[in-house]
Order: structure tokens, then C-alpha cells, then sequence
């Protein structure tokens, strides 16, 4: 493990010499408590204290749309596939987005892949950035263990007062120190106070549900048949915010466009929601999942339950977007709540 | 953002060419395909294909000819949407756009040696179809076969020719009902199920490969349950709209199964507590 250290002083160089590589792009504030992860150029733009951003980072691995192909259909059905790509530095991940890409990664790297999305992401490098304290009460990276940092990124700074301490976690991120310049050696004190900090960081943040996270999945096994949904069902509005600003939705619909030629044209893929109406329709108009209530229940069973079968690990990362973006005001927190209340409500009433 | 071309995306698409166009109702047409390269596509029955049509859409559909059959395949398409109704209007010697085929079909290597009962509802003859040639070319290698076939009318009949010669054929047990008859007809009135409690059928060493419209299969199973064909030897093929195939897209999700890679064909026995498969 090597760690580095940037004095704070040395901030903006450090991010001028960054942008000078490639892209750069970092969360900046747009509007009333409201930050978007946007190109920078000068340090001083960047949010370094940031609640999650409208969208997650995912924008720049699972662009909203896609090329898929382009074609020319003149002469028959001539088509290519490809791949539209970008030189990329993420800065100032937290943990949280950090495992949304995580996730990401499982899914679209398993058979058949995602070359898509795997050529993309080969060309993206990411920063990370601790949270000391939690952003604000929507959050419940802690519940999902996406409250320490877990890996998947270059760079991992955390803020000491001073200065930076930088976790080096590839080779990547090891060009990036030599290439600005403006890192230094990490001493015995700094490591301490990182020790200090995450220490402090154990006592700050605790399960926001009183459930322990083992307990979880089979939560989720008992409940698939619990009134919350229905509940759920009387708000929800079925706009797919929620999945929108989630890290780990990648839902996606395929569809064509023709220029002016009607000759050629483009397939792409945009983002779709499991929470809209037509997602799971079909041909001649039968659909699978008609009720509001059950297309919740599915998109919490797709954060909680499903993917733990297939992939060992919640795609909930705490992030606390689906929460603070709903209109209807359905908090992911409160849902837990209600499933824990109804689970134990059920328990008792077989005792007595 | 830059631009790469490559060479198997997972969406890459195969030319083709439309040889024969046939009518098979008023909604319903038979089309032969051949792959543009000479490639043959080896599919299991059961499996389905994307097909393109550049510039309008892509439609999954099942395989309805034989493995047996190496120069081309066959789709069964009914005109329902925007890209179906545009292939209806295509002329043989058009060029067309495919990829796959995708999917789990039939266990083949499992139900060779055994009886089979085949239950097709409606538009689910065309990938059962695939299985009945199958078996019709091998047929050496299978016991018993019966297939039992039910649609709305006598007008909605998929395949006519081929039902009468299945139902000539003595190594086959045919049985065929409409819902609503017409007065030409003089065959079985009623739904598919008032069949099944008719047929002949050692359960022990039948398999079930049951394909229909959703509203069918728990009507269906329930008839098999009875005549006590066990759970694990019950085949069905779910219809959902896949959109990519590769099992990411999420469209024909069935709880924690992506209908295009673990299925279209399940086992009974694996599905049956899946509440949104039924």
C-alpha cells in the first residue's frame, strides 16, 4: 500500500496539472444544495464537500444515450458496430458512487459482455474522495458497507485538516502522482491521523435501519408478498426518477434513428425504467408487471435481493439519490423500516 | 466523445436474405431465411433470433424450422407492431439484418428415449414447431409423441398443411381443438385443456413441452400435475419483449432471470415459485 500526501495549498495546482492530462471532470455546485459532476479546469470550481450529485458517476460509463450501430441500409443491410468512447479522470468519488461502478462492472463484465461498456471504462481513470461524515439523513452507505472505501478506483484522497492523504491503488494512479508533481511521500503522522479519522468514522457511522445487514436478504425472502407494496403503489408515480439517478440501474431500451435520407442512420441504447408503464410489455399488449406495486418491488429486490444471489452484494450503495429525487417522497430508509415493522408484525401474529 | 469501430459488440448483426414468403392466416406469415455468408445457424429448438430492420426496429423471434434444416431457418412473424407489420411488407430477396440465436431451448439430449407431450397454444405452434420437425426428422430416437394443438378458430390455424400430416402420420398422436368453431368445422370445441385428460401417457417417462399465451400455462400444468407427469419433466417457454438479448437490458426479467439467457425455456420445477412467470 502507498500512500502520498497533497498540502491543500497545492490544491489547485494539483488540479490544473490533472485537467492538463485528459478531461477532467469533478462535482460543482449547480443551484440550491444541488452539485453535478461537470468538466473543471481550476480547483477552485470543485465541490470538495458534496452531497451525492443529481446523477451518479455512471453517466460517463453508461452514457443516458448510446451508439449501438451505425448503419446504411442503400445498398442492403449494411451495419457496423461501435463504440463511442472518452479519455477520461473522475474526481471526487465517494465510496458510495465508487461501488455503484463496482457493480456496474460485475454486471456488464459477465457472459455475454458489455464490450460497450468494458472499451469505455478502460479509458476512464477515478479519483475517489472520503466522506468523514455523512452527506445528509438520506444516505445509508453504512447499512450496505459502501461507507469505507473498498477499492475500484486510481486514487483515493481523504481529507486531514492540511492536507490530502492519497491511497495509490493502481498503476494508473501511480502515472497521475508522477505526472503532476505535486504529491508527496506520506509520513508516520499522516498515516495516524488517517487511522484517527476512520476510527472516528466507525462511531459516526452506524446502521441507519435496525437491521443488520446479514439479515437483509432474508428480509427481502420474506417479503415479497408484504402491504408495503402495496403501499408504495397508492404514491409512487411511476416517473422513473428513482432509477435515473441510481449508480447501479442500467436498464436500458435499443432503438433506431434514419436521417433525412431515410438511408442512414444510428441504433442506439437510452436509459429506460422497470417504474414506466411499457417496460414490461409486450406484443399484442399483455403486461408482466401492470401494478406500480409490483414494479417497486421490483426495483427493491433488484438492489436487494436478486443481485446478492448472483453477485454476492447489494447494488444499494446508501447513496440516498432515489430518496432525495422522488416526488412522491418514497424514502428507501422508510420503505426498510416498514418491510422490518411488517416482518416482525407477521412474526407475532403466528405466536399468538 | 470518440467513435471506434469493432468487430463483435454483442450487438453485431449477420446479413440475411428473405427466400420465401408464405401466408399462413391473416395475420401470420411463414418467412425463410437464409444467412447472407453461408454460415448455419445451429440452434436448439427453442431458441429465438433478433431481427433487424435497419432503420426501424428490433423484434426477438423464435425459430420455427428444424435444426435438421442447414441452408436456411424459418420465423413465424404476426403482424402486432411497428417492425413486425414492416416485415410483413417486405418481398423474397430482401435483405434483412439478424443476430443469435440467443437463448436456452429444449433439453434435446434429455427428452431423446422418452414420450413426449406437446401442448401448443395459439402463435406458440411456431417455436414449438421447431420441436416437432426436430423430432419428426429423429424420430428413431424419441417413444411416444404427442402433440396437442388449440387455437381461437379454425381460421387461426398456423401450419394447416402440416397439421393434416401430422395427423396422418400413425407414429404421431395429433389432437387439435378451436375455441369457437365455425360451420365447416367438425373437430374439437373447447379450450386446450379439455385434451389433455384424453391422452394416453405413461408419466413416468414423458416430458411436457408446453408453449402458449400467457393465460395458458397454469391451466395447462394443472392438467399435468394431475396426470401426474413429475414437475421436472415439464418444458415451457416464456414470451417477453427482450430488447438486447444479452441479458442486460432487464426487459424480460422474471424476477432474478433474464428470460433471454436463462431461458426461454424453463423447467418447470425451477420456476414454479415465480410468482411473475405466471
Amino acid at each position: 500500500m502507498q500512500y502520498v500526501i497533497l498540502k491543500k495549498e497545492r490544491f489547485n495546482d494539483f488540479i490544473a496539472g490533472l485537467s492538463g492530462l485528459r478531461k477532467l471532470v469533478a462535482p460543482v455546485p449547480v443551484g440550491f444544495n444541488n452539485f453535478a459532476f461537470q468538466e473543471v479546469t481550476t480547483g477552485d470550481k470543485i465541490a470538495l464537500k458534496y452531497i451525492p450529485t443529481i446523477l451518479p458517476a455512471k453517466k460517463y460509463f453508461l452514457p443516458q444515450r448510446e451508439t449501438l450501430l451505425d448503419f446504411n441500409t442503400s445498398k442492403g443491410a449494411d451495419a457496423e458496430a461501435v463504440v463511442e468512447y472518452e479519455n477520461l479522470t473522475l474526481f471526487g468519488l465517494h465510496t458510495c458512487d465508487i461501488a455503484g461502478i463496482q457493480c456496474l462492472n460485475m454486471v456488464l463484465s459477465e457472459r455475454p459482455r458489455d464490450y460497450n461498456y468494458l472499451l469505455r471504462k478502460s479509458r476512464i481513470t477515478i479519483i475517489g474522495l472520503e466522506c468523514n461524515e455523512y452527506c445528509d439523513e438520506y444516505a445509508n452507505c453504512h447499512l450496505v458497507n459502501a461507507s469505507f472505501p473498498g477499492g475500484g478506483y486510481d486514487l483515493f484522497f481523504t481529507d486531514l485538516g492540511d492536507c490530502f492523504i492519497v491511497h495509490v491503488n493502481t498503476h494508473a494512479g501511480d502515472e497521475i502522482v508522477a505526472a503532476t508533481g505535486c504529491l508527496e511521500k506520506a509520513g508516520a503522522s499522516h498515516l495516524n491521523a488517517l487511522k484517527v479519522l476512520r476510527d472516528a468514522k466507525k462511531v459516526i457511522f452506524n446502521n441507519e435501519v435496525p437491521i443488520e445487514r446479514r439479515h437483509v436478504p432474508e428480509l427481502f425472502d420474506r417479503s415479497f408478498r408484504f402491504r408495503v407494496w402495496k403501499e408504495l403503489e397508492e404514491r409512487c408515480l411511476a416517473c422513473g426518477n428513482c432509477t435515473n439517478v441510481c449508480p447501479t440501474c442500467y436498464c436500458f431500451d435499443i432503438r433506431d434513428e434514419v436521417d433525412l435520407t431515410f438511408k442512414k442512420g444510428t441504433r442506439y441504447r437510452v436509459w429506460y425504467s422497470c417504474q414506466l408503464e411499457p417496460f414490461a410489455k409486450v406484443a399484442g399488449g399483455i403486461n408482466f408487471r401492470k401494478d406500480r406495486s409490483a414494479r417497486q418491488r421490483h426495483r427493491y429486490y433488484r438492489k436487494f435481493s436478486y443481485p446478492v444471489e448472483k453477485f454476492s452484494r447489494f447494488f444499494c450503495t446508501g447513496c440516498g439519490r432515489c430518496t432525495r429525487t422522488c416526488m412522491a417522497g418514497i424514502s428507501l430508509k422508510e420503505t426498510l423500516n416498514e418491510l422490518i415493522k411488517e416482518s416482525e408484525d407477521r412474526l407475532w401474529k403466528r405466536w399468538l | 466523445m470518440e467513435k471506434m469501430v469493432i468487430k463483435d459488440s454483442g450487438y453485431t448483426l449477420k446479413k440475411a436474405r428473405i427466400l420465401k414468403i408464405k401466408k399462413l392466416t391473416e395475420y401470420e406469415r411463414l418467412f425463410e431465411i437464409e444467412l447472407k455468408n453461408g454460415e448455419r445457424l445451429d440452434h436448439e429448438p427453442g431458441q429465438f433470433m433478433m431481427v433487424s430492420l435497419l432503420g426501424i426496429g428490433e423484434v426477438p423471434i423464435s425459430i420455427c424450422s428444424s435444426p435438421a434444416q442447414h441452408d436456411s431457418f424459418e420465423i413465424c412473424v404476426r403482424a402486432v407492431g411497428k417492425v413486425t407489420r414492416a416485415l410483413h411488407a417486405l418481398k423474397p430477396g430482401s435483405e434483412i439484418a439478424v443476430r443469435g440465436p440467443y437463448g436456452k431451448g429444449f433439453p434435446m439430449r434429455m427428452l431423446e428415449g422418452n414420450d413426449l407431450l406437446i401442448v401448443a397454444g395459439g402463435l406458440g405452434l411456431a417455436p414449438l414447431r421447431s420441436l416437432i420437425t426436430y423430432v419428426i426428422d429423429n424420430r428413431r430416437d424419441f417413444g411416444n409423441v404427442h402433440i396437442l394443438f388449440g387455437c381461437k378458430e379454425p381460421k387461426d390455424m398456423l401450419f394447416s398443411d402440416e397439421l393434416d400430416h401430422w395427423n396422418e402420420r400413425m407414429d404421431l398422436h395429433y389432437a387439435c381443438t378451436v375455441d369457437r368453431a365455425d360451420p365447416d368445422w367438425s373437430g374439437n370445441i373447447g379450450v386446450i385443456t379439455t385434451l389433455i385428460p384424453g391422452v394416453d401417457i405413461m408419466p413416468a417417462r414423458t416430458f411436457a413441452a408446453i408453449v402458449g399465451p400467457p393465460v395458458m400455462y397454469n391451466f395447462v400444468i394443472k392438467e399435468l400435475l394431475i396426470k401426474e407427469i413429475p414437475e421436472n419433466q415439464i418444458y415451457l417457454s416464456f414470451e417477453r419483449h427482450m430488447k438486447c438479448g444479452n441479458g442486460k437490458c432487464g426487459r424480460c426479467q422474471i424476477q432474478n432471470l433474464y428470460c433471454c439467457q436463462d431461458g426461454p425455456v424453463f423447467n418447470y420445477q425451477q420456476i414454479k415459485n415465480l410468482s411473475e412467470a405466471f
